[in-house]
C-alpha cells in the first residue's frame, strides 16, 4: 500500500511533528520503501491465529497495597525547558 | 590490567594485586587516550568512578567482597542515573539530568560496581550502526573506518577497545547481540522479563530487554546475576528465581541438541560468514553436541512484523517528549501545536521520525488491521516455531549478523537495507527468547559472531555452551591492533 504525502501530512500531525515542503517527498520515497518491506506480512497465512502483544503469557504480580507519593517536585522541575512557582510554563492555550 | 577478564581482575582485587582505584585509574586513562578516535562514551563520570573505587577499596579492607565489587562498567546511555546527563543518543535528551537511578545501575551498583560512564549509542535506540547518535557514530576499533553495529555501539566498541571490562547493553530487535558480533565481544539479551526495565528509556516496551556485554560467557554470568530479578517497579519483570548462572557455566556439553535452522543458512548468505558458523557447530559437535536440522518457517517474517510492532510502540512511547516537562524546547513557540510540533521535530533525528511516523500510520484508523493485527498474528506464529524447536533441541545456533561490519555511510541513506541487518536477531526479541552472540572468528580481519539461542529464562544453558565454546577457543581474546 504506497501512502502519498497528503497521508504523510496526517501522520505527522497525528505524531505532532512537522514535516516541511521541502523534504516531504523524500520522506515519503523512503517511508514507501519501508512499507513495500512491511507488505511481506500479507502472504503469511493468518487465518484464526490470535494476535500475540506480550512474549511471555505470565501473570502480573500484585503489589503491596500501600499509599507512595514521593515528594520529587523539586528534583524534577529542573529538567523542565521552563517552570515558575512549582509549575511547567507553556504559551498561553486560553484567550 | 585492561587485557584480563572482569572475573580474572575480580580475583586480582581480592588477591589485592592491585586496587579497585589503580584499576579504575587504568581504564579512564584509557578511555582519555582512545576515546578521541572511536567516540564510545558520551559521557566519562571520572570524579564518581573515583569516589566508587575509594569505597569499594575501603569494603575490600573490610572483607566486604560482592559480586562486582571493585569492578569498573559502562553504562549504555539509555540508563536513567540520577545526576548524570541520560540523553538516549539524542538531541531531545542533551540536556537531561535524570531525577533517579535505573535498577540495573542500582542494583550492580549495590553488588559494588563502578560507573566509569555512559556509552554512545544509536539515537533512541533505533539503529543498527551508532550512525543515528546525536553524539556522531562511534567507530569500531578493529577498522575506524567501519561502525560498530548498533544500538549498543559505544558499549561493544569500548570493551573490544578495553576501555571497560564490563557494559551494559539493550535489545529490542538485536542490539545487544549485533554489535558484540562485529567488535568480537560476547553479549546476551535474556528473557523478556528477566532484567527490570525500570529507568530504562523506552523504545518498544514489549520487546526491550537489558544485558550485559562482556569479554567472555564467564564474565556476562557475573554481571546477569548481578542485573537480573523481579522488580515491582516494572510489571513486566517476571518473578521468576534468578539461575546460578556461575556455578553451572562448566557443564560437560555432552549430548547438547543443537538445532541449526535452515532460515539462519539461506542461499544468499554470505559463504564467508556461513562457513564461520559451521565451524563454530563443528568445535560444539567435536565436545559431544548433537547437531539437528530444523525449520522455522515464520522466522523470514520477523523484519517485516518488527518494523510494525516496534515503531508501534515507539510512536506511543515517544509521545511523551512534548518539549513541556523535559528535554529539547524549540524556541520562541507561538502556540502549544507549534511548540509541540517544532520541539519534536528539531529534538528528533531523520531515523527516529520516521519509525513515529510508519508506527502512527500503521496504528491510524483503517489500517490497523492490515498492519498492527496481522504483524502481531505473525508474531505468534514465530513465537510458535520456537516453541516446537525447543520440543527436540536445547539450544538453537546460526550466525548473529549477516555481514561483518560494514563501512561508515554504506547504509546510512537506505533504511531498509539497514534494518536486514538484524535479519537473524530480531525473530528472538518478539518470541521473547534468551541469546546471546560470541565470537566466532575474523574474517578478512573483522570479528564474526555466532548467535546461541535458548528457551524461555534457559540463560544458564546458553551461557555454559558458549562458556565451553570459549575453553576450546581464543577468538574472544583476541584484541584490535592498536588496543592491546
Amino acid at each position: 500500500m504506497a501512502i502519498d504525502t497528503r497521508v504523510v501530512a496526517r501522520a505527522a500531525h497525528l505524531a505532532r511533528l512537522q514535516v516541511d515542503d521541502n523534504e516531504s517527498a523524500e520522506l515519503c520515497g523512503r517511508l514507501n520503501d519501508i512499507l513495500a518491506m512491511v507488505d511481506q506480512l500479507q502472504q503469511a497465512d493468518v487465518d484464526g491465529v490470535a494476535p500475540l502483544a506480550h512474549p511471555l503469557e505470565v501473570h502480573q504480580p500484585l503489589r503491596e497495597d500501600r499509599v507512595r507519593e514521593p515528594d520529587v517536585r523539586d528534583k524534577v522541575l529542573p529538567n523542565a525547558p521552563a517552570s515558575e512557582d512549582g509549575c511547567f510554563l507553556v504559551p498561553r492555550v486560553i484567550d | 590490567m585492561h587485557t584480563k577478564t572482569l572475573t580474572e581482575l575480580k580475583a586480582g582485587l581480592q588477591a589485592k594485586d592491585f586496587s579497585a582505584r589503580e584499576l579504575t585509574e587504568h581504564f579512564l586513562a584509557r578511555i582519555e587516550h582512545h576515546d578521541g578516535t572511536l567516540n564510545s562514551f558520551v559521557t566519562v563520570t571520572a570524579d564518581q568512578a573515583l569516589a566508587q573505587a575509594d569505597a569499594a577499596d575501603q569494603a575490600i579492607a573490610a572483607g566486604d567482597h560482592r559480586l562486582l565489587t571493585g569492578l569498573p562498567i559502562a553504562h549504555k546511555d539509555i540508563f536513567c542515573t540520577e545526576g548524570v546527563r541520560t540523553s538516549c543518543g539524542s538531541r531531545m535528551l542533551d540536556n537531561f539530568i535524570a531525577p533517579y537511578t535505573a535498577t540495573v545501575v542500582e542494583k550492580m551498583a549495590d553488588q559494588g560496581a563502578i560507573m566509569l560512564g555512559k556509552t554512545n549509542m544509536d539515537e533512541f535506540a533505533m539503529g543498527s550502526s551508532n550512525e543515528t547518535s546525536f553524539y556522531g557514530p562511534v567507530r569500531n576499533p578493529w577498522d575506524t573506518e567501519r561502525v560498530p553495529g548498533g544500538s549498543s555501539g559505544g558499549a561493544a566498541a569500548s570493551l573490544a577497545a578495553r576501555l571497560t571490562p564490563g557494559a551494559t547493553g539493550t535489545d529490542t530487535g538485536g542490539s545487544i547481540r549485533q554489535p558484540a558480533a562485529l567488535n568480537g565481544v560476547t553479549g546476551l539479551k535474556p528473557t523478556y522479563g528477566r532484567v527490570s526495565r525500570w529507568g530504562m528509556i523506552a523504545f518498544a516496551s514489549s520487546l526491550d530487554q537489558a544485558g550485559p556485554l562482556g569479554l567472555s560467557a564467564a564474565d556476562c554470568a557475573l554481571m546477569l546475576t548481578a542485573m537480573a530479578g523481579h522488580d515491582s517497579k516494572d510489571s513486566t519483570c517476571v518473578d521468576e528465581p534468578v539461575g546460578d548462572y556461575l556455578g553451572g557455566i562448566n557443564q560437560d556439553i555432552a549430548g547438547l541438541r543443537i538445532g541449526v535452522p535452515e532460515e539462519f543458512f539461506p542461499e544468499n548468505l554470505d559463504g564467508a560468514i556461513a562457513d564461520n558458523a559451521r565451524d563454530a557447530l563443528r568445535e560444539l559437535e567435536k565436545q559431544g553436541a548433537k547437531l539437528i536440522k530444523l525449520s522455522l518457517p515464520s522466522v523470514t517474517l520477523s523484519v517485516p512484523a518488527y518494523y510494525v510492532i516496534a515503531p508501534a510502540e515507539a510512536s506511543s512511547n515517544l509521545a511523551r517528549f512534548d518539549g513541556v516537562r523535559f528535554g529539547y524546547r524549540c524556541d520562541d513557540p507561538v502556540d502549544l501545536e507549534d511548540l509541540y510540533k517544532r520541539s519534536r521535530s528539531e529534538g528528533f533525528g531523520a531515523e527516529v521520525k520516521r519509525r513515529i511516523l510508519v508506527g502512527t500510520y500503521a496504528l491510524s484508523a483503517g489500517y490497523y488491521d492490515a498492519y498492527y493485527k496481522r504483524a502481531q498474528q505473525v508474531r505468534r506464529l514465530i513465537r510458535d516455531d520456537f516453541a516446537r524447536a525447543f520440543k527436540d533441541v536445547d539450544v538453537i545456533i546460526g550466525p548473529t549478523s549477516p555481514e561483518t561490519a560494514f563501512k561508515l555511510g554504506a547504509k546510512a541513506d537506505d533504511p531498509v537495507n539497514m534494518y536486514m541487518a538484524d535479519v537473524f536477531t530480531i525473530a528472538v526479541n518478539l518470541a521473547g527468547l534468551p541469546a546471546l552472540s560470541m565470537p566466532s572468528g575474523l574474517i578478512n580481519g573483522l570479528p564474526a559472531g555466532v548467535q546461541v539461542i535458548g528457551n524461555y529464562f534457559q540463560e544458564g544453558r546458553i551461557l555454559n555452551v558458549a562458556h565451553r565454546y570459549q575453553m576450546a577457543t581464543d577468538w574472544h581474546q583476541t584484541i584490535p591492533g592498536g588496543f592491546a
